[in-house]
This record gives structure tokens, C-alpha cells and sequence, in this order.
């Protein structure tokens, strides 16, 4: 491609959060017709550079010109208005509302009555026009991960977005639909947009790429360099600072009995539709079964009934000999069925409490935490420093409230709680996201321990490298049914790929 | 008793009902809107009083009936507008700053009201309108303006572009963020709105639908809307024709004292009146536990962020 | 630097753990706060001198140090006050009137913790007041002895208050019925129910709108029925029912921070969530708690009516309200519950003979307010700082 004038860049931005600098005098600039990749670790400050660049943050230094022009984003309509649309990782749509709504929520036209008719025919041609076909009058709620993307990109377009900027679009979709995204972003450029691609993931990076920014900790490891004339090695290395190691080591599984048994399960979601279809699947003691899947076809509400969170409609749940269904006393249980859960902060623990109490959660009602009625004070310190100790969690004290943690001491807190209570049964879900390597690594070690001790591991994650390299054996889930089983060593991601994806599994 | 007497009975009762039903209905629909743009303001009793004294106070100095429900509405506009500073901008709950604009709408509209109370009152323009015989000219422009008001809102929610931003804020406001809308004037907004028209509902208490001016003259009227609005499931047009129910009920142990009335009159057994008084409260509860049965069925619910202070990068 | 287009802007951000006293004064800078918004407003309303009016809700709260040191001068010599009733009557008429407030503050207290809006403490007061009403004078005999039939009352107010506490709790947890609508309208029927049992109902003593004086044994010794021991006692109508106050807040301290309930209500008032999944209960604890908030509140009428030895139509309304900002000035503390309700006792005894009428109402307007609204200021660190929205020095470019 030849060389062509820059869209918009960077200088020198600086930009900083209580605690941290975010972006230390980063210069970063995209062409007209280029897919440029932002990459970087999670905290490397990628998103925040875009969310300064969408006009939502205001950079304590730093300037950014568009075309040449220099210009001050004030707010996200100043950035809109200089043709710079953000698609942010968690879709920024009303859920109640329709596709045509929400592309001209936040529009200073039409001036006060609105002919949804009109709108709709704008937006049903503009998606046919860009091959991002979507029905305009269905809520967002109704629709897909995929299709709500595609909203957010007609929604950027319809303002005249001629710059794209796209975090972590490839997160939540399969194989098969980054494939699809990845035709559809080349074609925009033809078109002459531009687009920031963020990312972490290497593969993805060299394959949609025309050139590659690495962020790390803040700061520029790599400007601009030709997604061509670089390795995977090179970028991680770049990424990361050391060299990745994308094995985790493990000995081989030896499964034992049959620790939980599921038949038949069905369940509803939030808004009363089935999110579980007659779901059956074993696991055994010393095993780590893997569930993969794009976000949303049932895991969160799979974990939720073993767990207690939320009730079944029909089928069976045999824990230990035990079934587990309404009249089960889930306080009595919880010791021997660990949940590691998706949301650390707003369901793993109390922000407002302790660390000594966030870590007697589910052992505050037996001795020796709990002395009749009342809670042995002393026990429950000597409980947390204990802990603290053993499972590394850096903290002040043991008094501090755990809101004041970071995300990975924060997960180790819930760690320490869910394995020291010796379960037979531990479902984990998403227990890395959002951690650094180094956090990464320790809780996949510690989850790895607890499989050689016995442990019955039920590890529900959308990262399928992760996935595939701590189970020893996966299913796959489409629409809250079990599309696919096979043994984790040597699976064919391609396969999983398109079992995600609903294909049915021929074998 | 003929049966045109009858019928010209039922047609005063009902009417009636609309009438006292209308300043309800002003707070239920005002405050519709305002939790629909995710602010709850539990304290539409206190903005009903200080608008109930403030419009009777000012009419009775100048004796313009307008000019009275004006500055009651503004009262209540007022009272909203620091409701709004607490809690939108000092993100203060949402729950207790409501309560304190109760206890200080009540003390300052006892404080203030204090002259007031037991004066004379407007003197209605009474008209001839068939079946109702004679009615007082500004109930019926009451009446009138309600329904119309009701309506207006309901076309408003429904089918305008600013409302696109309306709801966006109360369900989403993360979304309306990055589209550079700004959440805290909107929602300003429509909580002075909400606090206008709960300011009106109680200046046409005292001056149009039960004229004078007591202390706690409301009587837990701004209280009933708030379960209104729950009730309503925040369609304007369903709260109003909950406040004309709830119009009938406040109305019934005064009109069931009529002697005239066959077989159900309460003239001869005062002792019920204290019973037929508790109608609308547990009415209220009776219609929240028929709607959270609807509620659950048809899992509607309220906006998404009602209640929850805005602060940018503190969602998901 | 401080170039032309250098600006500056305000931040806001969460701050770390808040040590303990910053609740404390953050509580007394909104009171201080308050009463000076309540001045202004005193003035607008045509109040003279609203820093006299406030000393004289003072003295009439608490009296002044001379009335005490006359008063303490006559208690140690064993002699009658010189002032008459003026050494310690102020102190005792905010006693009398701290404890129900006390009591329903503490039912604020323990369902606000929760997150459970009992706004209808009002409603179970009045219904504790009717129960105890009903075991004193027409259930038990005159003769019973003042302990069994303070005991019974007691009993008989804390049921009342406990079943309607539950049943808001019981359509909260069951049906999720917003727990804010159902106990205010339950307080309205309560308020109707007591009218109509002491006006026109069976209970009235035709125009008196009363149940007459209840027996003897039924009311709360005062402190003027020992006036041959203690002469400055002479006409002080304090009685022992503050202590079930302060007893009910070091059962709730208890509660909160050393007994498993407490935890599961800590747990779950700060993330019902994280209740669920750790397998807590939450509506059991729902009802639970609303039922033992109500019980609280119907203890406060318990104690009311045997204070005021009968039960009228005047019985007063809004002190569960009072409860409410008690409780928020408390930080929901139950220890500092107790103070708060002395020093609200004071502004209602203060505000009682003090024209216009409605001032205390609107001071604890003002109060909940100001102390809401500084909330935020306690909470997070407002920093101006200097953002440069200039390109960064030649100097500051080749640094890097």
C-alpha cells in the first residue's frame, strides 16, 4: 500500500489516574486507509490513549492533530465531529432500545419528532452499503454479540466516523466471526477509514495489521513498525519484556471418581428464555474440564446453578452422591464447592469489608470462625494472617478494606477463601481476566495445584489458549447446549472454532 | 330516587374523582419522567406542600389564581433543583436526600404557611354543564389540562428524539457518555420537571380541587404517587388513570356520606369514615402487590439506572 | 509553567481507608452547617434573630451552666432546687423525649444497614403504642404488678411493631415490593387505626379523643415519685425508659460486630450479591430484619404511652421520621445513635414553645441535607489541579 497522509496523530500524551501513569508522553498517528494495531498487556494503557483520543479523557499534556490541523477534544461530539468514532470493548448501546434508536441516540437531528420510519430505511441502507446487515428495529437485547458490534460500527458510520477506533473487538466473537469482522475492516479501508485495532492477541494483530504500535506500561516499545517485517516473538517480547511462556507446566491429569454429574439441565436467564438446554457432562477428581464458548451462550448461567445462584427448571445436578437442587443448604455446602466467580468485585467479595472478613465468607457459621451465636474474633485473624502469608496476598493489613486491592491480590483473596476450604469441586470462571502476566501465572499454577490435590476443576473461560492449555479435557457450548467433547491435548482449535460457532461436531 | 337522579349522582362522583385524581396525577406523571431519566425524588410530599402554600399564600396577597399555581410550581421547581444538587451532582443517595426534601418541604411550608392557615379561599366560577349541573369552571380546566398533560408526556416518552437521550440516561448512561451527551444536565433536566409539576399538583390542591391551606395539607398524597409511578411502571398514561382510581378512593368516604346515596350511604355510622380513609394507603400496597405479580411475569422493571449516580470509568 | 492556555480543573477521587473520627465530624460539621443554612432561613421566614432563637433551643434542650451547678449544689446539700424546675427539668423534658427517638433511630439503624428503607417506624411506633395500650387497660387487670405489666406491654408492643415490620419485609422479599412505598402507607393506616380506636372507636372517652390514665402499674416510674429522697426531683418528669435505649444499642452493637447475624447483615447490606453466593439467605434476613427493626420502633410506643400515661389523639406523629435522620447522623452506629438522639430530644423539647411552629421539621430538613450532600466530600479528595493543554517543552521531548 502506498504511503498516505496521516488521518489524526498523537503527541506526547500524557495522562494519568490516581496511582498511576497511564500514558507517559506517547506519540501514536494513523494513516488514511491503514489498520493500525495498538498492542499491549492489560493495563498497558492502550484504551485509555483511544478513550483520550474519543474525547473522553482530557490529557494532562500532549496534543493531537487531525489532518494536520491541530485540534482540542473537549468531549466525545467534539471527536465525532472531527470524524473520530469509538466502538468501546463493552458496547456502549441502550439495551431497551431499538438498532434505529440508538444510531442516532445523542444526534441533534431530527430536531424534535422522530420519524423512526425514516431513520430505519437510513440505517437498513447504510449496513447493506457496508455488508453489515442488521435489522433496524429489533431491541438491541435481542440481538447477538456479533450483530450489537455491527451496531456500533453503523452507529459510528452514521455519524461519519472516518476514523474507527475498535478495543478489543475480537474478544467476544468466533473464529469464524473474526473472519467475518476482518473482511468487513478491509473493506472500510478501501473506503478510506481508518482503523485502530486494540489488542493483545499476536495472531490477530499480524493478520489484520498494516502496522504495529506496542504500548507497555505506558510508554512506546515499538512506533509504528510494518506488521510485515516482524515476528510473534518480536511483538511479544516488545508486549511483555520477557520472553511469554505460552505453555503452562503441568503433569498429567490422573482422574478419579466422579465428582459432579449433570443431566439434562435446563435453566432460564435474566429475561425468562431458556439459557440451558438439557446440558449433560461429568467431571472427576483430579481433572480440569474445560468449557469453552463465546460469552453468552450459557456458561455465566451454568456456573450460577452449581452453584446456588440461580434455579433450575428441569434435570439434575448429582454433587458427590448429593442432588443439588432448592432445598439444598447452600451455606452448609460451601466449602466443598468452591465458586471462583466471573466478577471478582461485585459477587467474589465485599468491597466495604475486610480482608479478614472477605476470606470467612463462606466458613463465618462453623467453628472454629463462629462460637455459638457470635464470631471468635481472634479466630478470624488468625484465619486471615494465615492466609495472607500462604497464598501471597500483598495487603497492608489484614484490616484493610479489599475495594483498596489490586485486581490480581483481589482474585488471590478469593482464591485463598474458595481452595483452603479443601473443596471437591471448584468452577472457575474467567479467573484470569483482566490480571497481568505475572498474576496470570499464579493463579493458573494454583489452579493447577488444586487438580494434583484431588480437586474436580470445572474452568470456564473465553480465552481459548487458556482454556486449552490448563484443562485436560473440553466441552464446547452453543446456545446452552453441549455441541462438543474431545481430550484438551492436540485439540484442533479450528474445530472448537466452529463448534463455538454452532457447527455440529462430525465424529 | 329516579333513575336520572341516579345517574346524574354517579356522573358527580365520577367527576369528582377526576378532579381530586388531577393533582396526583401532576406528580405521578412529573415524577415518571424524572425516574425514567434515572432519578428518584422521594420527596414529591414536601414539593406538593411547600407548591400547595406557596400558590395559596401568593393568591391570597394578589388574588390571581394563575399567578398563585405559577409560583407553586416554581416552589416545587426549586425544591427539585436541590434535590438535584445533592444527588446528581454531590452524588449524595438518593433515598435519604428525597426524605430530607420531605422533612424541609413540610417544615418550611408549616413555618411560612403558618398566616395562612383557615383564610379565605378562592371564590369558583360556577358553570352549568349537563348531567353535572353546577360545576366550578376551573375544575373543569382542570380536568382538561390533566388529560391533556398526560398525553403530551406519553407522546413525549414515546415518540420524540430528546426522549432517545431521556431514556438513555436512565438506562444506559455509559452509552450516553460516549456519545458526548451530557448526563448531568439532562438529568437536572427532568428532575425540575418532576419537581414543577409535583409543585403544581399541590397549588391546584389548594387552590382548585380542595381550596384553604392547613398545615400537612398533602396528606400523604406525594407519598401514594411514588407508588404510583412503581404501579404505572412508569407509563404516563397508566399513571393517570391510576390517579383518577385513586381520585374515586379519596373522594368515597366523602361522598358515601351523601344521605341520598341508597343502601352504601355512611351519613348514619361516622366510625367507618376512619376505615373508609385508609382506602387509598392500603390500595396503594394492594395495587404494588398486583403489579409486582405483572412485574415478575412480564419482567418489566424499572430503569436500569435509576437511583445510581453517574461517575464516568466507575461502570463497566 | 504557567503559559497561556495552562488551565486548571477539579478531580475527584475515592479516598483510601477513612479513619474513624472523620465520620464524627464530618456529622458535626453538618449539624454546625445546617444550623447556620437554618438561620438564613429563620431570617427569611422572619425570625429577627435566629442565633437568639437557637440559644434559647439550647437552653430549653439542656439548660444553662448556672441551672446546673444550682441543681447539682441542691442534689449533693439534699435540698429543693432554688430555681424551682429549672436546674434539670430541661435536661429531663430531652430525656423523655431522646428515648423514643432513641429506640426508633435504633430501628432505623439496623434496617438501614441493610439497604432496607424502613421509613415506617412512625406507623409501628403508633401500633406498639396501641398494643401496650390494649395489655394496660383493658387485657390485665389494675391490680397487676408493675413490673409483670410494664414487662407485658413491652412484650405486647414489640410483637405489634415486629408483625408490621414483617409484613413490608414479607412483600419485599417475596414479591420485591419496594420496602419505601409499603411502610409509608402502612404508617398512614396506623395513624388511622389509633385515631379511630381513641376518638370515635370503642376506646374513646367521648370528647376527650383519650383512653383516660392508664392504672399506675402501667405507666413509668418518673423521677418526681421520689421527691422525699431526692428534693431536686421535684417535678422532673424523667423515667427510666432511656435505658431501654441504650440497652437495645448495645444489643444491636452486639449484633452488628460480634454475632454471625451480623455478619450475614453487614454481608449483605454491603453486596447482596456476594450474600447469595456465599449462600446467606437473603430474604429470611429480609424479613428478619425488618421485623426486628419494627420491633424496635414498637418498643418506642411502648414507651411512650407509658410515659405519657394514656394514649390520645394527640399521640405525636413523625418521631419514627426523626428516627430516620437520627440514624443517618449516626452513620448507623448504634452507639452514636444514642448521643444523636439526646441532642435531637433537645431540638424538639427547644423547638416546642418557639414560634413559628414547623422549624424543628424544617432543621431536620437542613441537617439530613447538609450531612448527605458533605457525604461526598468525606469520601473523595477534590483536587484542583493544572492540566496543560499545551505541547510539551522542547526540553521535556528530548528528556525522553
Amino acid at each position: 500500500m502506498a504511503e498516505s497522509a496521516d488521518a489524526f496523530e498523537m503527541r506526547g500524551i500524557v495522562q494519568r489516574f490516581p496511582g498511576v501513569l497511564a500514558n507517559d508522553h506517547v506519540d501514536f498517528a494513523g494513516r488514511v486507509g491503514e489498520v493500525h494495531a495498538l498492542l499491549g498487556e492489560n493495563g498497558a494503557g492502550k484504551s485509555t490513549l483511544m478513550n483520550v483520543l474519543a474525547g473522553l479523557y482530557h490529557p494532562e499534556a500532549g496534543e493531537i492533530l487531525i489532518h494536520g490541523q491541530h485540534v482540542v477534544l473537549r468531549s466525545p461530539q467534539d471527536a465525532i465531529a472531527n470524524g473520530i468514532g469509538m466502538i468501546h470493548q463493552h458496547f456502549m448501546l441502550v439495551p431497551n432500545q431499538t438498532v434505529a434508536e440508538n444510531t442516532v441516540l445523542g444526534l441533534n437531528r431530527p430536531r424534535f419528532f422522530l420519524n423512526l420510519r425514516k431513520i430505519e430505511e437510513q440505517v437498513q441502507a447504510l449496513g447493506e452499503q457496508y455488508g453489515l446487515s442488521v435489522n433496524p428495529r429489533a431491541k438491541i437485547w435481542e440481538l447477538s454479540v456479533g450483530e450489537q458490534q455491527r451496531v456500533e460500527v453503523l452507529k459510528m458510520l452514521f455519524r461519519g466516523a472516518k476514523v474507527l477506533i475498535m478495543d478489543e473487538p475480537t474478544a467476544v466473537l468466533t473464529p469464524q466471526e473474526v473472519e467475518g469482522l476482518f473482511v468487513t475492516l478491509r473493506d472500510m479501508t478501501k473506503r478510506g477509514h481508518t482503523i485502530v485495532f486494540i489488542s493483545h492477541k499476536l495472531d490477530e494483530v499480524v493478520a489484520i495489521a498494516d502496522r504495529v504500535t506496542v504500548l507497555r506500561r505506558g510508554k512506546v516499545t515499538a512506533a509504528s513498525v510494518s506488521a510485515r517485517g516482524v515476528t510473534k516473538a518480536q511483538l511479544a517480547n516488545l508486549m511483555v519484556g520477557r520472553e511469554v511462556i505460552f505453555k503452562v507446566d503441568k503433569k498429567k491429569a490422573k482422574p478419579g471418581d466422579v465428582v459432579l454429574e449433570v443431566n439434562r439441565l435446563c435453566c432460564d436467564n435474566d429475561r425468562g428464555l431458556p439459557a440451558l438446554r438439557e446440558v449433560s457432562f461429568q467431571v472427576q477428581a483430579g481433572e480440569i474440564l474445560g468449557l469453552a464458548g463465546v460469552a453468552g451462550n450459557g456458561q455465566r448461567e451454568l456456573a450460577e446453578v452449581l452453584t446456588g445462584l440461580r434455579c433450575t427448571t428441569s434435570g439434575t445436578m448429582n454433587f458427590n452422591g448429593t442432588l443439588l437442587n432448592r432445598h439444598t443448604h447452600w451455606l452448609e455446602l460451601g466449602q466443598q464447592l468452591a465458586h471462583v466467580p466471573e466478577d471478582r468485585a461485585a459477587v467474589g467479595s465485599v468491597q466495604a469489608l475486610s480482608v479478614a472478613e472477605n476470606l470467612i465468607l463462606k466458613r463465618f457459621n462453623r467453628p472454629p470462625i463462629s462460637k455459638g451465636w457470635s464470631i471468635n474474633s481472634i479466630a478470624v485473624k488468625q484465619n486471615a494472617v494465615k492466609l495472607v502469608k500462604e497464598y501471597n496476598i500483598a495487603t497492608p493489613t489484614v484490616e484493610t478494606h479489599v475495594g483498596m486491592l489490586s485486581g490480581g491480590n483481589l482474585q488471590k483473596v478469593i482464591l485463598a477463601r474458595e481452595i483452603s476450604g479443601h473443596p471437591k469441586l471448584m468452577v472457575a470462571v474467567h479467573p484470569t481476566r483482566g490480571l497481568d502476566v505475572g498474576a496470570t501465572e499464579a493463579v493458573h499454577k494454583l489452579l493447577v495445584e488444586q487438580r494434583d490435590s484431588g480437586t474436580a476443576l470445572l474452568l470456564i473461560s473465553e480465552d481459548l489458549d487458556e482454556l486449552m492449555s490448563l484443562s485436560d479435557r473440553l466441552v464446547v457450548i452453543y446456545e446452552g447446549r453441549i455441541v462438543g467433547e474431545m481430550p484438551a491435548e492436540g485439540a484442533d482449535i479450528r474445530r472448537i472454532g466452529l463448534m463455538m460457532a454452532g457447527t455440529k461436531a462430525e465424529s | 330516587m329516579t333513575n336520572s337522579a341516579l345517574i346524574a349522582l354517579a356522573a358527580t362522583i365520577l367527576f369528582d374523582a377526576f378532579v381530586s385524581g388531577t393533582p396526583l396525577l401532576l406528580a405521578t406523571v412529573g415524577e415518571i419522567v424524572s425516574e425514567r431519566a434515572g432519578v428518584m425524588n422521594l420527596g414529591i410530599e414536601g414539593m406538593m406542600l411547600v407548591g400547595a402554600m406557596g400558590g395559596f399564600a401568593v393568591w391570597f396577597h394578589t388574588g390571581n389564581l394563575f399567578f398563585g399555581l405559577l409560583i407553586g410550581m416554581i416552589f416545587g421547581g426549586l425544591l427539585a433543583l436541590l434535590h438535584g444538587c445533592i444527588t446528581i451532582a454531590l452524588r449524595a443517595d438518593q433515598v435519604v436526600s428525597g426524605l430530607a426534601v420531605t422533612f424541609l418541604g413540610t417544615g418550611l411550608s408549616s413555618i411560612l404557611g403558618a398566616p395562612y392557615v383557615g383564610k379565605r379561599v378562592p371564590v369558583p366560577l360556577n358553570i352549568t354543564v349537563p348531567l353535572l349541573k353546577h360545576v366550578e369552571l376551573q375544575q373543569v380546566l382542570l380536568v382538561i389540562f390533566g388529560l391533556v398533560f398526560a398525553l403530551l408526556v406519553w407522546y413525549y416518552v414515546n415518540r420524540t428524539r430528546p426522549v432517545l437521550n431521556l431514556r438513555s440516561v436512565g438506562e444506559y448512561p455509559s452509552a450516553a457518555d460516549s456519545l458526548g451527551l451530557n448526563i448531568q444536565r439532562i438529568r437536572f433536566t427532568y428532575v425540575v420537571f418532576g419537581g414543577l409539576m409535583s409543585g403544581l399538583g399541590g397549588a391546584v390542591m389548594s387552590l382548585i380541587t380542595d381550596p384553604g391551606w392547613v398545615d400537612g395539607k398533602t396528606s400523604g398524597l406525594g407519598w401514594i404517587a411514588i407508588g404510583l409511578v412503581i404501579f404505572a411502571n412508569w407509563d404516563p398514561v397508566r399513571g393517570m388513570v391510576v390517579s383518577y382510581f385513586f381520585g374515586l378512593l379519596r373522594r368515597l368516604p366523602l361522598d358515601l356520606q351523601n344521605p341520598a346515596l341508597p343502601l352504601i350511604s355512611t351519613a348514619n355510622n361516622p366510625s367507618v369514615g376512619r376505615f373508609m380513609d385508609m382506602l387509598p394507603y392500603l390500595a396503594t400496597i394492594f395495587v404494588l402487590i398486583l403489579g409486582s405479580r405483572e412485574a415478575l411475569r412480564k419482567r418489566l422493571g424499572a430503569p436500569a439506572a435509576l437511583g445510581v449516580p453517574y461517575v464516568r470509568g466507575e461502570h463497566s | 509553567m504557567n503559559l497561556p492556555g495552562t488551565h486548571y480543573r477539579l478531580r475527584i477521587e475515592s479516598r483510601s481507608n477513612l479513619p474513624a473520627w472523620v465520620g464524627a465530624v464530618s456529622a458535626i460539621i453538618g449539624v454546625f452547617l445546617a444550623l447556620v443554612v437554618g438561620g438564613f432561613m429563620l431570617r427569611a421566614a422572619g425570625a429577627t434573630d435566629p442565633i437568639g432563637t437557637y440559644i434559647e433551643i439550647f437552653k430549653e434542650g439542656f439548660g444553662t451552666p448556672a441551672d446546673w451547678a444550682a441543681g447539682l449544689h441542691a442534689l449533693f446539700t439534699g435540698t429543693d432546687c432554688p430555681k424551682g424546675m429549672q436546674c434539670f427539668g430541661p435536661f429531663s423534658d430531652t430525656l423523655v423525649k431522646a428515648s423514643p427517638i432513641m429506640l426508633t433511630g435504633l430501628a432505623c439503624v439496623i434496617a438501614f444497614r441493610m439497604k432496607l428503607w424502613n421509613i415506617g417506624a412512625d406507623g409501628q411506633m403508633f401500633l406498639g403504642a396501641w398494643a401496650a395500650t390494649a395489655v394496660a387497660v383493658f387485657l390485665l387487670p389494675k391490680t397487676t404488678p408493675r413490673p409483670v405489666m410494664l414487662a407485658a406491654m413491652a412484650v405486647a408492643g414489640i410483637l405489634a411493631g415486629m408483625a408490621y415490620g414483617v409484613i413490608p419485609g414479607f412483600l419485599k422479599a417475596r414479591l420485591n415490593i419496594n420496602e419505601i412505598v409499603t411502610t409509608l402507607m402502612l404508617n398512614y393506616v396506623a395513624y388511622l387505626w389509633v385515631e379511630y380506636f381513641v376518638v370515635v372507636g370503642p376506646w374513646s372517652l367521648g370528647d376527650f379523643e383519650s383512653t383516660g390514665r392508664f392504672p399506675t402499674s402501667a405507666t413509668w416510674p418518673r423521677l418526681t415519685d421520689y421527691v422525699k429522697q431526692i428534693p431536686v426531683a421535684a417535678g422532673l418528669t424523667a423515667h427510666p425508659g432511656i435505658f431501654l435505649g441504650i440497652a437495645a444499642a448495645l444489643l444491636l452493637t452486639w449484633i452488628l460486630y460480634r454475632s454471625r447475624w451480623g455478619y450475614e447483615i453487614r454481608v449483605i447490606g454491603n453486596n447482596p450479591k456476594a450474600a447469595r453466593y456465599a449462600g446467606i439467605d437473603v430474604a429470611r434476613n429480609i424479613i428478619l430484619v425488618m421485623g426486628l427493626s419494627g420491633a424496635l420502633a414498637g418498643l418506642a410506643g411502648m414507651n411512650e404511652v407509658a410515659a405519657q400515661r394514656e394514649l390520645n389523639g394527640r399521640f405525636q406523629q413523625g418521631l419514627g421520621f426523626t428516627g430516620v435522620i437520627v440514624a443517618w447522623l449516626a452513620r448507623l452506629n448504634p452507639i452514636a445513635a444514642i448521643f444523636v438522639a439526646i441532642l435531637f430530644g433537645a431540638l424538639l423539647v427547644g423547638t416546642q414553645l418557639i414560634q413559628p411552629q414547623g422549624i424543628s421539621s424544617m432543621l431536620q430538613g437542613v441537617i439530613l441535607f447538609v450531612v448527605v450532600g458533605t457525604e461526598l466530600l468525606f469520601h473523595y479528595q477534590i483536587k484542583l489541579e493544572k492540566a496543560e493543554s499545551t505541547a510539551p517543552s522542547a526540553a521535556e521531548a528530548s528528556h525522553d
